[in-house]
């Protein structure tokens, strides 16, 4: 993703509602956006975008599955097969009394596992660089990015579309 | 908006009908097969070894078995119970195995749907306490299902009343009697707090409480409908906040009272959460199922599907809170290994019949919602809510069923159509209550100061 020479389209919005409906009126055009950036959570921007719901939740189970696995097999060989103890008058693999802990380590791993998980997609690594497409989508304007690599419009086209739909600025970005 | 009522079409008084003939038929036919299989039970005095082998389990065993007659010996066949082994006997204070058997599941349904009546009420007063907004389009529906309390009370009492000495065995006199062999030190001791004029104290004490916060609750919302306004959202969430610390505390007394007691030696600590979250569970999932039909039949169109996947969640997060309560309940007793609490679960898990029900109970109420319930999707169509609403309220049936069939039947506890029958009676009583009075009120609480929000609600 962090080649260089991806050339950027950014359009700089100064409202919310302007921003969504230039997001429906620019992706009504055929026009793919690679992103938006917004200072606070924008309600329903998501789905303007046609973003499909995140599939961390399946990474979290598998996550999941993985540490129900691993626990029991790491007490069944400790308590049962590596150093057997009688416990309580119990069997060496007494299984009800493995459940909490395979519990912690289920939960835990699912979340270290979802936290890794998001982090790799999200690109956010450490000594990496964000892509800052406008400064200013952390102060108060809301900043739409479009991957010219991506469309068959050209800047020009682009640009004009973009101040159509009521950007107040449109700059050119290179990472 | 327009003022929404549920018609209680003739159809449906139909449909609950045949509910309620097939009950009957098949209790019917439960009690015949019962009754001649314990016919023999006046020829007591010779309790064989290999009872416990050809026990009948299930309606396909009827049949063939014959090994009830000795029921006036066995349900003392509980260790600690040995001493009052001939005493029961002589006080000829028991009945047959099949009388026996209905008690146990009067009491079991009893038990259920007085549970599902209740929460129905719990479940308004904790939305107003927490002014929760998602849910103020639903809320005459629990609240139809607490008509029933009144009815659920008075068979309470009935059932205590007729059953009293077959479901309870502290309600005998001869445990009490000092010096004797029937004597009971453990039994005895409770009694301050474990005797019948107590007992009943409490029972009416509940019912009349409960009842009378319901019927305030219900009042105020639907005087709330006629006028509106701000004051009555405040005066149902004072109201709310009151009756939540009476349950609170009544919910677990009610269930020791009630359940636990069957067990009189035994005790669990946790035993009134578990029971709380059973019914809670079951309510849930009545709520939701009712609500996904009626939507389907065209009502409740405010209902919105963001309404249906938080019921999904409630049901899903409230069955692994219920495993929770269960799994802690067995573990803490599983490792102390102590005999007078493991007592329980060996009764349980020991007799070839209610383990089968042991583990249906885990897989019904935890597994199969746990499973289906995981991905967003099936939390949000209506076919899933309806398969895993409807197998959780099984499940949880089954769940009362062993908390309270052991307890009064012993080893002899079976499952037929005698149990089908009579859970059938039940569930289309309680259903025709809970429509009929569903048919008398508003549908929606328009003028519920959050109903906006619940129109509007909406999750990913």
């Amino acid at each position: 993703m962090m080649e260089s020479g991806k050339k950027f389209i950014v359009g700089i919005f100064d409202d919310e509602s302007i921003l969504l409906s230039a997001v429906k009126k620019i992706r009504g055009n055929d026009v793919k956006i690679d992103e938006c950036y917004t200072p606070y959570p924008v309600h329903g921007l998501d789905e303007e975008l046609g973003y499909k719901r995140s599939r961390i939740s399946i990474a979290a189970f598998i996550f999941g599955l993985i540490g129900t696995s691993l626990a029991f097999l790491m007490m069944i060989y400790m308590m049962g097969i590596d150093w057997p103890m009688i416990i309580g008058g119990k069997d060496h693999i007494a299984i009800p009394s493995f459940i909490p802990v395979a519990f912690e380590v289920t939960v835990l791993l699912a979340a270290l596992g979802m936290v890794a998980t998001f982090f790799i997609i999200s690109n956010l690594k450490p000594y990496g660089k964000p892509k800052t497409y406008d400064i200013r989508s952390t102060d108060d304007k809301h900043v739409m990015a479009i991957d010219l690599a991506k469309n068959s419009k050209n800047t020009q086209e682009l640009s004009t579309l973009l101040m159509e739909s009521g950007a107040s600025e449109v700059n050119e970005k290179n990472f | 908006m327009a003022e929404e009522q549920f018609q209680f079409t003739s159809k449906a008084k139909k449909t609950i009908s045949i509910i309620a003939i097939v009950g009957v038929v098949l209790l019917g036919l439960g009690i015949f097969f019962t009754a001649s299989d314990s016919g023999h039970s006046e020829q007591s005095g010779h309790q064989t070894e290999d009872t416990m082998d050809n026990l009948p389990v299930v309606a396909d065993d009827l049949e063939d078995a014959h090994a009830t007659e000795d029921i006036d010996q066995k349900h003392f066949g509980e260790p600690e119970h040995g001493e009052g082994e001939h005493a029961g006997a002589e006080h000829g204070e028991e009945h047959a195995s099949w009388l026996k058997r209905i008690y146990a599941n009067l009491w079991i349904n009893n038990m259920y749907f007085v549970g599902l009546a209740l929460l129905g009420v719990f479940f308004v007063a904790i939305q107003y306490v927490s002014q929760a907004g998602w849910s103020a389009s639903l809320i005459r529906i629990p609240m139809s299902f607490s008509s029933w309390l009144p009815i659920g009370g008075a068979l309470t009492l009935l059932i205590f009343l007729l059953g009293g000495h077959d479901i309870f065995h502290w309600t005998h006199d001869y445990l009490y009697v000092e010096g004797t062999d029937a004597y009971d030190e453990i039994i005895a001791g409770k009694r301050g707090y474990l005797n019948t004029p107590f007992f009943i104290g409490r029972m009416i004490v509940y019912f009349a409480v409960w009842y009378l916060m319901f019927r305030f609750i219900r009042k105020k919302s639907l005087e709330e409908d006629l006028k509106g306004g701000q004051d009555y959202f405040f005066r149902l969430r004072a109201l709310s906040a009151i009756f939540i610390v009476f349950f609170a505390v009544t919910s677990s007394t009610a269930a020791w009272d009630w359940i636990l007691s069957i067990d009189t030696h035994w005790f669990s600590t946790m035993f009134g959460w578990y029971v709380f979250a059973s019914w809670w569970v079951t309510a849930l999932a009545a709520i939701t199922l009712v609500t996904v039909i009626l939507k389907e039949n065209g009502y409740l169109k405010i209902v919105t599907t963001g309404v249906l996947h938080d019921l999904g969640k409630f049901v899903f997060a409230f069955s692994i809170f219920w495993t929770y309560i269960w799994f802690s309940q067995f573990m803490l007793i599983y490792y102390s290994n102590m005999p007078e609490e493991t007592i329980y679960f060996i009764e349980r898990l020991s007799s070839d019949h209610y383990s089968k029900v042991f583990f249906v109970n885990l897989i019904l109420n935890f597994f199969f919602p746990f499973l289906v319930f995981m991905p967003r999707d099936s939390k949000r169509h209506t076919v899933f809510l309806k398969i895993v609403t409807i197998i959780v309220l099984i499940g949880h049936w089954f769940d009362f069923y062993l908390m309270i069939t052991p307890g009064v039947m012993k080893e002899d506890g079976g499952f037929g159509f005698l149990e089908i029958g009579m859970a059938l009676i039940f569930g289309a009583a309680f259903l025709f209550v809970a429509l009929r009075s569903l048919s008398k009120i508003p549908l929606v609480a328009k003028n519920h100061p959050m109903i906006e929000e619940a129109k509007h609600h909406h999750v990913f």
